[in-house]
């Protein structure tokens, strides 16, 4: 494991790109009724050693950790085909499956690159449905095994699949009362690959990437105050935004890159700003004595919406970015916080807390046009939702056992899957834009 | 751990010697009265009130320095749940730390405002902030200079008990004042 420390900072922030040791590892904790069966046969491989990332099982485990899969186990199997001329449908007929995944990975001894060979059938169709070659280098196994998933699952369900998307979160390690590391890393969606982007002995916290998955803004306290920093992921080169009095939180890029939203209570309480990147100008959304918090952008960069406890506990809010009233959009709910909406634009995913004698923070879906809400987690400290980039799962974190972990959820609350740590506590968890 | 249960044993203290002030100055008022009572004109007699006068106002100096170091050496309050505002049985010593920062006003502090870990963490951030402005304004009322006190929030990035219980929860709910 070699440490690659882009940058020694003063104050003990280290920003660096190493592998993580503790890397988070997959639990599926609740799936769907009537999953849909699907055969995953084992890859072959062809001249040479296999190298460690089986790709029908990185799929596999792709397809079931978003629930409306099950691969059938290949002990099971009659057959275990390598290329089309090779299939015969009534062996997975027999064996009740939809779809059947087959391939084989060429790599020639010595060389760095892979060939993976890979085919898809609808079983009751007898139809191949896609097949194609994929070329990359070793260390790239793993990326072609999520891309193969992104195929079938589009071929499934006609959306498109996450599985190359990555995720930002924030780790703290405590020591002792007086030492705790905290790390913004940066993971595959699953967890694997984990790698360290910052680290510090003050707080970190509210990691969010740029719509192009290429830069990370945060807020350190690595100066005892707590300010806004910018940083390129693959440089490890970063530049703090914000030096105003007071609290500088929240920065959220808006989906058209342009503009940084962030919290700053410089004129006397938590108000919700944004500021245009290419001339740091500051515009201020609103303006009130109580705590406005937590801004996320609709998808059309036009709107912002904010926590609020203006009314005496807090409650979700939308305001133009051109300006006037912000109008309120929870009402039925002791607590409601951290609004984001779904790609739809009418679900708001939020942290609820249902009444003042409950004392359990979920995670809810609120649609604006129904007043339907649906409460997606029946754990009681549940927060800092964050929504995979097609609309299919939410990433949310919680507290289990004393140890602060991150959960994901389908959308319809059906589908849950746990990616514990192995070390200190996880939260934060912010799911990237699609990277490719 | 032990440093909770030592600023609870600080707080015990301070508790005591509020009282033992009020027992001294109470039995002061009696000394007073007893010589006005007898009222024998006797020049030792005024001159042992006189003696007794002082040693009374060094005992009550004494408790008075007592109890500043004491409340001084409070520096940790704590808060209710969801509630920005300090305790009422706070009120008397964070007017000794005002008083304190008027009469030295080289002095700087900061006050640095946490909560419990229920809820989300930036609004955590802004109830932690709130409960460090209503200690700086207290501050500020007795005498402090706004210039003199620097706040920050934690939120609920450090919290000074670890897990799930009430316990841990009303330890986390605090503002510290750092000189």
């Amino acid at each position: 494991m070699i440490k690659k420390i882009f940058h020694m900072l003063l104050l003990g922030v280290v920003v660096s790109q190493s592998v993580a040791a503790a890397e988070l590892n997959i639990e599926i904790t609740q799936g769907v009724d009537n999953p849909i069966p699907i055969a995953v046969v084992p890859f072959t491989w062809q001249g040479g050693i296999a190298l460690g990332e089986e790709i029908d099982r990185i799929v596999s485990a792709d397809l079931q950790q978003v629930g409306e899969f099950r691969a059938l186990s290949p002990a099971n199997m009659l057959s275990m085909p390598d290329e089309a001329s090779e299939v015969y449908f009534r062996d997975w007929r027999i064996l009740a499956q939809d779809y059947l995944l087959i391939g084989k990975v060429n790599h020639s001894p010595g060389s760095q690159l892979v060939q993976v060979q890979y085919e898809f059938f609808d079983v009751t169709r007898e139809q191949k449905l896609v097949g194609e070659m994929l070329t990359g280098s070793i260390d790239q196994l793993r990326d072609i095994a999520h891309e193969i998933s992104n195929v079938v699952y589009e071929q499934v369900t006609g959306n498109r699949g996450a599985f190359s998307t990555e995720i930002l979160y924030v780790s703290a390690q405590f020591i002792s009362p007086e030492l705790t590391y905290y790390r913004i890393e940066k993971a595959d969606y699953d967890g694997h690959r984990s790698q360290v982007l910052v680290e510090s002995q003050e707080p970190l916290m509210s990691p969010a990437w740029s719509p192009d998955g290429r830069q990370i803004a945060y807020l350190s306290f690595e100066t005892n105050l707590p300010r806004i920093y910018i940083q390129e992921i693959a440089t490890g080169e970063r530049r703090q935004i914000t030096d105003f009095p007071g609290i500088n939180s929240s920065p959220v890029w808006s989906p058209d890159g342009t503009k940084l939203a962030m919290v700053l209570s410089k004129d006397g309480s938590p108000d919700v700003y944004v500021m245009d990147l290419m001339t740091s100008q500051l515009t201020r959304l609103t303006d009130h004595p109580r705590a406005e918090t937590e801004p996320s952008w609709t998808a059309d960069s036009r709107s912002v919406l904010f926590t609020s406890d203006r009314t005496g506990q807090p409650q979700i809010y939308q305001v133009p970015i051109t300006g006037g009233f912000p109008e309120r959009l929870t009402f039925d709910c002791f607590y409601c916080a951290k609004g984001r909406f779904l790609p739809d634009g009418k679900n708001l995913v939020h942290v609820r807390r249902d009444t003042r004698e409950d004392n359990s923070y979920s995670i809810a879906i609120f649609n604006i046009d129904t007043q339907r809400v649906i409460t997606l987690t029946d754990t009681s400290l549940d927060e800092s939702p964050s929504v995979a980039p097609n609309g299919s799962m939410i990433m949310f974190a919680t507290t289990v056992n004393g140890r602060g972990i991150l959960d994901a959820v389908s959308i319809d609350g059906r589908v849950k899957f746990r990616l514990p740590s192995s070390q200190g506590d996880v939260r934060e968890p912010s799911w990237s834009p699609f990277l490719n | 751990m032990g440093t909770h249960s030592m600023k609870f044993f600080k707080t015990t203290i301070l508790a005591m010697s509020i009282m033992g002030l009020v027992a001294c100055s109470s039995s002061g008022d009696e000394e007073m009265t007893t010589p006005t009572a007898t009222n024998t004109g006797a020049a030792d007699t005024a001159a042992a009130a006189r003696a007794a006068e002082e040693a009374r106002l060094a005992r009550e100096r004494e408790a008075q320095a007592r109890m500043e170091a004491a409340a001084l050496a409070t520096t940790v309050f704590y808060f209710d749940f969801d509630v920005s505002e300090f305790l009422a049985s706070d009120r008397d010593v964070l007017a000794i730390h005002g008083r304190n920062l008027a009469s030295n006003s080289g002095t700087r502090v900061r006050l640095e405002g946490h909560a419990d870990e229920r809820g989300t963490r930036e609004y955590n951030l802004a109830l932690g902030e709130r409960r460090a402005n209503s200690i700086r304004d207290y501050l500020v009322v007795n005498g402090a200079s706004l210039s003199q006190i620097q706040t920050v929030s934690y939120g609920e990035e450090r919290p000074a008990a670890q897990g799930q219980t009430e316990a841990s929860y009303r330890q986390n709910r605090r503002v510290e004042i750092i000189r």
